[in-house]
Formats: C-alpha cells, sequence, structure tokens
C-alpha cells in the first residue's frame, strides 16, 4: 500500500468536505480578523511601533487560529466512528498524519495569504529585510505548528475535554518554533539583524518534531 | 480471551474456534459482550489477557485486507456521497477502479448516480451503504455490528439473503444482531453469549464446507 497514494486521496478528501463545509477555514478567518482589528483599535501604534511588534501579533493570532482548524481535523473522524474503518483497513497510519498536516497547512496557509493585506494595512507594516524570507519563515513556522498541532490533536481526541488539551499540550511545546518565527519576523521587519538563525533553528524544529510525529503516530492511532 | 475497560471485564475468557465459510450469529443480551469480541477479532482493540490468531496470522493487522468490519456507527463520511465514500475507502485497499464501488452499491440496493450526501440519507440508506462499504474489496472474513438496526423489515431481509449469498461464495460472516430471527435462514451457527463470555452455541443446519476455504484458518 503506497503511503503516497493514501496521503494524496485522504487530502483530497479531507479538501473537499473543507470546501463544502468551509468550518475551518471561516472560524480561522473571523478569529484572525477580530484579532487583527481589535489590538489595532487597542494599541494604534505608529509604523515604528508596529515593526516591533508585528512579529508576535501576527503569529499568536496564527496560532490561536490553527488551533480552531486543528480541533476539526479529528472531529470530522470521529463523527460516524469514521477513524475505525481507517483502523481495520491496511493503510499505513502516516498517510493518514500526513494527509492532515498537509491539509491544515494548506489551510493555514491560506489563512495567511487572506491576512497578509490586512496586517499590511492595519499596522502599516513595510519591510526592511528582504521580503522572500518572509515567505521562507511562514512556511516553515506553519509546518511547525500544524506538525505538532496534528500530533497532539490526534493525542487529544479520546480526551473528554479534548479543545481545551490540545492548547494545553500544543503551545508549551511551540514556544521554540513560535519564539523563532516572532524573533526571525522582527528581524526582517526592522532589519536590526540577521534572521539566518532563527530560520535554521525553524528548519531543525521541523525537521525534528516531523520524524519524531511520523514515528509515534501509528501508536497514537491505534490506541484505545 | 480476556477484555477488560478499566476495571470492567466486557469479556471473561472467550474461548473458540470458528470455522471458515460459515455464517455465525452472535446474540445476547446488551452488555453481552458481544460487540467488544467483534472488535477484539477485527483488531481495533487488543484482548486483555489471552491471544487471537485469524486466518492464518497471529494480528488482524496482518490480515486487514482479508477482513470487512461493518461497526455499530456507519464508519461513512455525511459530507460525501454514497459514491464519494466508497471510492476513498476503495483506495485504502489499493482498490483505485471505480466499477468495484458501483458494484457495492448496486450489490446492497443503492444507485451509484445518487448524488445526495450520506447526511441526507435515511438510516436504513446509511445501513446499506455501510455494508457495501464492510464488503467492498471482497474481504474472506466479514464481521458485522447490528446490520438491521433501524433498517425496514423488507430490506432486513434482503440484506439477510446477501450475507447468505456472500457466505456461500467461500466467505466467513460473523453478524451481531438482536434480531436473530432475521437469519434463521441463511445462519450456519447461533452464538449466544452472556455476561462475556460464550454460554451456547448451536449449528443450525450443516453445510459442506466450500472448495475454496483454506485449511487451518480459523
Amino acid at each position: 500500500m503506497s503511503t503516497a497514494i493514501v496521503t494524496r486521496s485522504t487530502l483530497l478528501k479531507d479538501l473537499r468536505m473543507e470546501w463544502r463545509s468551509k468550518d475551518a477555514i471561516n472560524s480561522m478567518l473571523f478569529f484572525s480578523l477580530l484579532v487583527v482589528v481589535i489590538f489595532s483599535f487597542a494599541f494604534n501604534p505608529t509604523a515604528e511601533e508596529s515593526r516591533l511588534i508585528a512579529g508576535g501579533l501576527i503569529w499568536v493570532a496564527f496560532l490561536f487560529a490553527a488551533v480552531v482548524a486543528l480541533n476539526q481535523t479529528w472531529a470530522r473522524e470521529l463523527r460516524n466512528q469514521v477513524l475505525d474503518a481507517y483502523r481495520v483497513s491496511p493503510a499505513p497510519a502516516n498517510a493518514l498524519f500526513l494527509a492532515k498536516a498537509l491539509g491544515n497547512f494548506l489551510f493555514v496557509v491560506v489563512l495567511e495569504v487572506l491576512m497578509a493585506p490586512l496586517f499590511v494595512v492595519f499596522y502599516q507594516l513595510r519591510s526592511v529585510g528582504p521580503v522572500w524570507q518572509l515567505v521562507v519563515i511562514a512556511l516553515l513556522g506553519t509546518w511547525a505548528l500544524v506538525v505538532n498541532g496534528t500530533f497532539f490533536a490526534a493525542l487529544s481526541i479520546r480526551t473528554r475535554s479534548r479543545e481545551i488539551m490540545l492548547p494545553l499540550i500544543l503551545f508549551p511545546i511551540s514556544i521554540p518554533a513560535l519564539l523563532a518565527m516572532v524573533d526571525a519576523t522582527t528581524s526582517i521587519l526592522t532589519g536590526d539583524s540577521s534572521p539566518d538563525f532563527w530560520m535554521k533553528m525553524l528548519l531543525v524544529y521541523d525537521v525534528v518534531f516531523t520524524a519524531v510525529c511520523l514515528m509515534l503516530f501509528e501508536s497514537v492511532l491505534n490506541a484505545e | 480471551m480476556v477484555k477488560f475497560f478499566g476495571r470492567f471485564a466486557a469479556l471473561r475468557g472467550v474461548s473458540a474456534e470458528f470455522a471458515p465459510s460459515k455464517l455465525y450469529v452472535i446474540t445476547g443480551d446488551n452488555g453481552a459482550g458481544k460487540s467488544t469480541l467483534l472488535r477484539v477479532i477485527s483488531g481495533l482493540a487488543q484482548p486483555s489477557q489471552g491471544s487471537i490468531r485469524l486466518l492464518g496470522a497471529k494480528t488482524a493487522h496482518e490480515v486487514a485486507h482479508r477482513i470487512g468490519y461493518m461497526g455499530h456507527a456507519p464508519l461513512l463520511y455525511d459530507e460525501l456521497d454514497g459514491m464519494e465514500n466508497l471510492r476513498y475507502f476503495a483506495g485504502l485497499y489499493g482498490l483505485h477502479d471505480d466499477s468495484i464501488s458501483r458494484d457495492a452499491m448496486r450489490r446492497v440496493g443503492l444507485e451509484p448516480e445518487l448524488e445526495r450526501r450520506v447526511g441526507q440519507y435515511s438510516q436504513g440508506m446509511r445501513q446499506r451503504l455501510s455494508l457495501a462499504r464492510a464488503v467492498l474489496h471482497n474481504p474472506e472474513l466479514i464481521l458485522l455490528d447490528e446490520p438491521f438496526s433501524n433498517v425496514d423489515m423488507h430490506s432486513a431481509h434482503d440484506m439477510a439473503t446477501i450475507l447468505g449469498t456472500v457466505r456461500d461464495q467461500a466467505k466467513t460472516i460473523f453478524v451481531v444482531t438482536h434480531q436473530s430471527a432475521l437469519m434463521e435462514e441463511v445462519a450456519d451457527e447461533f452464538v449466544h453469549m452472556s455476561a462475556g463470555k460464550i454460554e451456547s452455541r448451536e449449528p443450525v443446519r450443516a453445510r459442506p464446507v466450500a472448495a475454496t476455504a483454506t485449511g487451518g484458518d480459523e
């Protein structure tokens, strides 16, 4: 059974279901929109102040919004106990994990693309450093959030208060990645320092946690 | 075999051997351990003590492609239509030919062209589609948990007849049901469970073992 084929078909199935329900993307969009507008009115920062705080603000908004999508990911599999149909099949467990992580990655990237212009307008952002580095940080940072998020969401699906459990487990373990994302983004927006170290750290974080999640996911999936 | 959920013993020492190419009907009161037994056989649950040998393998995972499982819940995506569901699940078994999913739908009396999403299906239609999903990959061992719940009598009789036909193709079928009368015409053996144990086994008719059944499978 090819992992790539099952990953692709599971991802396409999830995208089709999300396209029809729009549960995750709508919730994420509204949440991020609220964060952008409320913080903008609450602090009314100057362009200079914005550059200093925007890195943190952007990533905190996306982290909280991503949790909404991550909770939806496995909720679909629990309805009608569809996850059992996957568990009794010979399909590899990692294909399911990769499809879910890739699906969440796409949802959050779409959210970032839609929200980026709003952040620029509301916080009068202008990048001093190269913009392409912001794109790389966004991709590495988003993967860091969703790979752990997908794993821990799977881990918490059988708990009673899974909506609360997920952030409780995910946020502490995401601190190194969040720190790297915020500092790298601020470095580029202010031009004060090079983001290279933080980008390398994000890359290492992504590789390590992707490998660990792939190694452990089968046990999580088959846990009773 | 013993199965605990916390301190509760759902199975309290089940020891049995089942011959291939037969249709077993498992009956018993609520909480007798019927569904748990099916989940352990399917590999969805692991026995707390004891072991199970299935189709010559030590774990259900090794022979997952030879097992079909229909749970108490439909195990279907409400947001997808019937064909989309079956196409996806067929892909999990490495089957990518649409005709397999179409045939499976027709076999249970559903139209593959029906574009209605499963969430809008009646309970009976869901059960039929769930059965189609379970037998899609032509498994040798079919495990069905309450396949007739919420199905009208006429459709339930049809489904029972379909199961008899499938068994005659050298398949081994376990059906957990409270409507055992429906299975009287086609069952080979009634297995009655009580308080987590097999209380009695009653063969109902002698059938020659199909020529294609493999020896040694249990």
